[in-house]
Formats: C-alpha cells, structure tokens, sequence
C-alpha cells in the first residue's frame, strides 16, 4: 500500500503510523453529559466498510499528520490532505 | 452415528459406504426461540451447548457463507489459558478445561494435542513480568512453569539462544496449552448442534435486525425474514456492521491478521513457541508444516487479506529466533478479520435492546476460547444472567471503567 502524503508524495505505508477514524470532535469537559460523550469519543468508532477517512501520520518522513481517504474492503485509497488547517492553509 | 473404533472397522468391511452426512441442509422456518447470527465457531458451540446444556432444539444458526469460512477456519490453532488479568483467567481456564474432555463430549476428532505453550523471554525485566503472570496464573489454580535457558534448551534446543539483539534467557511454559484441528471444531460442533435438532443455514446472510418498541422480532434475511424471541449476533470480525441495523454503535474495529504455513518437514518443534520481543508464534502441524503469525496490519480492514509489510515483519521475527528455517519453503499465506475490542478482552452481553445479545471482540485470541464462549453464551441466553466466569466480560465496562487491558496500551484496538 502507498500513501501519498501532500507534503512528500507517495511514499511506502511503512513510513506512516496509523491512529483511525478522523473527524473525532473532544467533548466539553463541562458538559452535563461529559462522562457519556467522553466514552464515546474514547472508546466508540464508525468501524466502517468502505469509504473511511482517517488519521496516520507520517512519522518516518515529513511528520504531518494527514487525513487518507481509504476504502477499508479493497485497501484503495483515493485522496489525502493535511490534517491541520493551518497547515493546509500555509501550504497553499 | 456414533463414531468410534468400531464404526471405523465395521465401514471398513462395508466398503465406506454407510457413513451419513454430517449435519443437514435445512430450510428456514418462520420462527425459532433463539437465532444465532454467525456459523464460526463461536457461533455453532453456542448452538451446541444451548441444546445440550439447556434443552433448546428449536434454534437456528444463519451463516452467511460455508461453515467454518471465517476465522474458526484461518486461525493458527493455538489453545492455552496463560491471562494474567483476575476477568480473563477463570474465563480462558475454563475454556482449556472444556477443550481436555472436548473430543469425547462432541464424539469428533478435534486433534486437540496438549504440547505445550512456551513464551520466550529476551531480558531480566521481561523475566519478571513473565514470573508475575506465571503467579497470576497459579493463584487461579493454572500451573505455570518459569524455565530458565539451560531448561528451554532442553524442549526447544535449535533455537538462536545467542542472538545479539534478543539472546534467549529462558520462557513461561503451559505444558497443558497446545493446538487443536481448527476445522474440526467447527465441524464437530456443528454435528454436535445438528443432532440435537439445531437448524445450520449455510448462505444465508443476516441483512437487518427488526427491533419494535424495544424489542427484537426477528432478523431479515437473504432468504427472508425469519422471526426470533431473541437473537445472538456472533459474526466475529462483522460484528458492528449487523449490530449498527439494530443502531448499536460498538467498542470495535476490524482488522486484518495473517497467518502462513511452509511446506511440511520433519519433526522439529515440539510445542507452541512465541517470541517475546516482538509478536512471533510458531508451531508444526501434525502434517509437518509449520504455522506461524505475527501482528496484525495496523489499519482497519475488512478485506480479508494482508498486505506485504506484515508478511516482511513476520519472516524478520522468525529469522531473530529460529534462523534454521530460512530455507523452508513457504507454502500458502492468508489473512482473516478480527473484531479488535477496545480493551483487547471480548464481551459477552445483553444489549439495550431486548433480545438482544452480543458475544465479541475476541482479537487474536478467540480460537481457544471456542468452546467457552459458547457455554457462557448458551448460559445468557438461557438464563438472562452472566455464567460466573464471564462476569467480567461486560459491554459497559468501558463507561465504568472495568476495562481488562492485557498488553496495557489503551483504546488503541491495533495495539493489543
Ligand atoms: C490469522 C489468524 C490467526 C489466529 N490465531 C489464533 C490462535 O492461534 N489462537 C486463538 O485463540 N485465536 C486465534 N485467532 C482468532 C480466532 O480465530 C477468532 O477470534 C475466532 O475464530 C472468532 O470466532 P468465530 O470462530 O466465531 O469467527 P468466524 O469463524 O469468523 O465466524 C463468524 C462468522 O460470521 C459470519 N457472518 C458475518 N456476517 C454475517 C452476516 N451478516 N450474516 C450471517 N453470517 C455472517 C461469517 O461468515 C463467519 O463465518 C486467529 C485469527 C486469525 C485471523
Ligand atoms: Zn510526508
């Protein structure tokens, strides 16, 4: 498999380290439901078939983090972009 | 039929031409008491022990595929009950003690051969934690015997005990650990179930669970709907994909893990061997081929097969221990999807749906506990209540914090 990072282009998935599912959202600590969402986003996934977006880093190389549009039944990957916005902004 | 010597020799003079299928190939009903979602082990040694333990004969399993096509079927075969954790021990000693009368309960030859488990250790601290789990063992009433080199020496003489990253200082050995005929557990549990009366639906795929009010009524299927008081979802590695139709949301992520086997040699290894500075396990085959495994690939996956870097990890683990095999052929390698839990221990449950139960995130590690998850599924079906070994086992330990971390790394699934 081979994960083109926007930084580096397409590089060897060995290079990058995987955490999951993106778009997870830290609950408000103050929240009157903190203790629920709080296990939610600890502990709860989407663990979808198909089309997922999720977060690896590319640790052996540029160290960004990079959003990877994966299809988890065929391994195929169609898109990435920078995790961060900043990043994705300066890099524009 | 009962099989035995006798069966054996009397077809022998009948020229094989009595033996009877194995299990039937029967239709759907419109309803049953209990419908089991998954032909895997697990699922099939529930339906076994539901009508063997509690007198359930009209109960169905839906499989999607063939028997024993998931995990049960792709699995390194290893069996052993070496926890360390107070939630886990009773549960997995219970399964091995259920697999030492296995055979002759089911009356199937399930090749169950008690050789031996013995995880290596490469340094003094790893001794130590390798001695607390051996103690953790014992104070459940499991033996456990902490070798030094001198006595690995002695089982396992060929390994590379001076190599210069991971010198081998000795190992945890479980003399009653060992490896069984991964198939034929699926099958004798099958035969088992069938034989009480147990409908097996092969290529029948569970589509949607129908909940009204609160309540299970059935699954819908690609053989039609089938009504049900209460259904079990055992569907391993596609767990949360049938459990998100009823609008359960998991503590799981699927992964996918190899396993290789070479071509057969002579007899080398004699028991299970695990490679303690990383995640290696090897052992031989009655055939003479030798099956081992490493870590899973660390992205989700439900593809059922592997990717390159997880087959190059694995050859490196086995060249740091046993360099006398890199010339040994490899045969056939294939991958399997394993429902990761968040803890990395399983859940057997109820759910908050009525009805409705769960039994999974069985990791690595669900082959050994085949016959236990099955008794102590059977035991919450029946009875609405946990069997005492499985108590810890439970859905919302992650909201109470309860959580049974082994390896100790977090909710990370691809990590344990
Ligand atoms: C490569 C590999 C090596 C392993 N090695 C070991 C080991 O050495 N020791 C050990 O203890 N464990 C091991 N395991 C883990 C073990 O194999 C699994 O934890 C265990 O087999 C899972 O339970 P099961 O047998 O019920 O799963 P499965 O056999 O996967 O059964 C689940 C079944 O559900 C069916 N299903 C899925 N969706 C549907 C649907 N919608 N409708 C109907 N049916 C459906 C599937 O087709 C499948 O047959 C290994 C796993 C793998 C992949
Ligand atoms: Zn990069």
């Amino acid at each position: 498999m081979r994960i083109p990072c926007p930084f580096c282009g397409p590089r060897d998935s060995q290079e990058f380290s995987f955490l999951g599912q993106a778009g997870l959202k830290r609950p408000d600590p103050n929240a009157p439901d903190a203790q629920m969402q709080f296990h939610d986003y600890v502990h709860i996934r989407d663990n979808k078939a198909g089309v997922t977006q999720e977060l690896w880093l590319h640790a052996n190389g540029c160290r960004s983090w990079i959003v990877v549009t994966r299809n988890t039944l065929t391994h195929e990957i169609t898109g990435s972009e920078f995790a961060s916005p900043q990043v994705k902004e300066a890099a524009q | 039929m009962h099989y035995s010597v006798f069966s054996i020799i009397s077809q022998a003079f009948k020229g094989q031409k009595d033996w009877k299928p194995v299990w039937r190939y029967p239709d759907p009903k419109a309803e049953y008491e209990i419908l089991i979602i998954g032909g895997g082990g697990h699922g099939l040694s529930t339906a076994y022990y539901l009508a063997k333990n509690h007198g359930y004969t009209n109960i169905a399993v839906i499989e999607k595929n063939y028997l024993g096509s998931g995990s049960v079927g792709r699995n390194t075969t290893i069996v052993r009950s070496n926890y360390q954790e107070p939630g886990n021990i009773p549960f997995y000693e219970h399964s091995l003690k259920l697999w030492e009368g296995l055979e002759q309960d089911f009356n199937y030859n399930a090749m169950m051969s008690q050789r031996g488990v013995l995880n290596l250790y490469h340094s003094d601290s790893q001794r130590d934690d390798y001695a607390r789990r051996g103690n953790a063992m014992m104070m459940h009433g499991v033996r456990a015997d902490l070798l030094n080199r001198e006595q690995v020496r002695d089982v396992v003489p060929f390994l590379d005990f001076d190599n210069a990253r991971f010198p081998i200082h000795g190992g945890l050995m479980q003399w009653r650990g060992g490896t069984a005929r991964h198939d034929a557990v699926a099958w004798g549990f099958a035969r088992g179930a069938d034989s009480r009366g147990v409908d097996i639906l092969q290529n029948t795929e569970a589509k949607q669970i129908r909940v009204e009010n609160g309540k299970v009524t059935g699954v819908e299927t690609s053989r039609g709907f089938i009504k049900a008081k209460k259904v079990g979802i055992v569907a391993a590695g596609n767990t949360t994909r049938i459990a998100e139709t009823a609008g359960l949301r998991l503590p799981i992520e699927s992964y996918v893990l190899q396993a290789f086997v070479s071509e057969a040699i002579k007899p080398l290894i004699p028991c299970v061997v695990t490679f303690g500075a990383g995640h290696f396990y090897i052992s031989q085959s009655d055939k003479g081929g030798l099956v081992f495994g490493a870590s899973l690939d660390y992205y989700t996956s439900y593809a059922a097969r592997g990717n390159l870097p997880g087959v190059e990890d694995t050859i490196e683990e086995a060249m740091a221990i046993m360099p006398s095999i890199s010339r040994v052929k490899l045969l056939r390698h294939w991958g399997g999807i394993m429902d990761m839990s968040m803890d990395g221990s399983p859940i057997i449950d109820k759910t908050g749906i009525d009805g409705l139960y769960i039994n999974c995130g069985w990791c690595y590690g669900g082959f050994k506990a085949t016959p236990a998850s099955g008794y102590c599924f059977a035991h919450l079906l029946a009875t609405g209540e946990s069997h005492p070994v499985a108590t810890a086992l439970k859905l919302n330990r992650f909201e109470t914090g309860y959580v049974i971390d082994e390896a100790g790394t977090g909710a990370q699934p691809n990590l344990h």
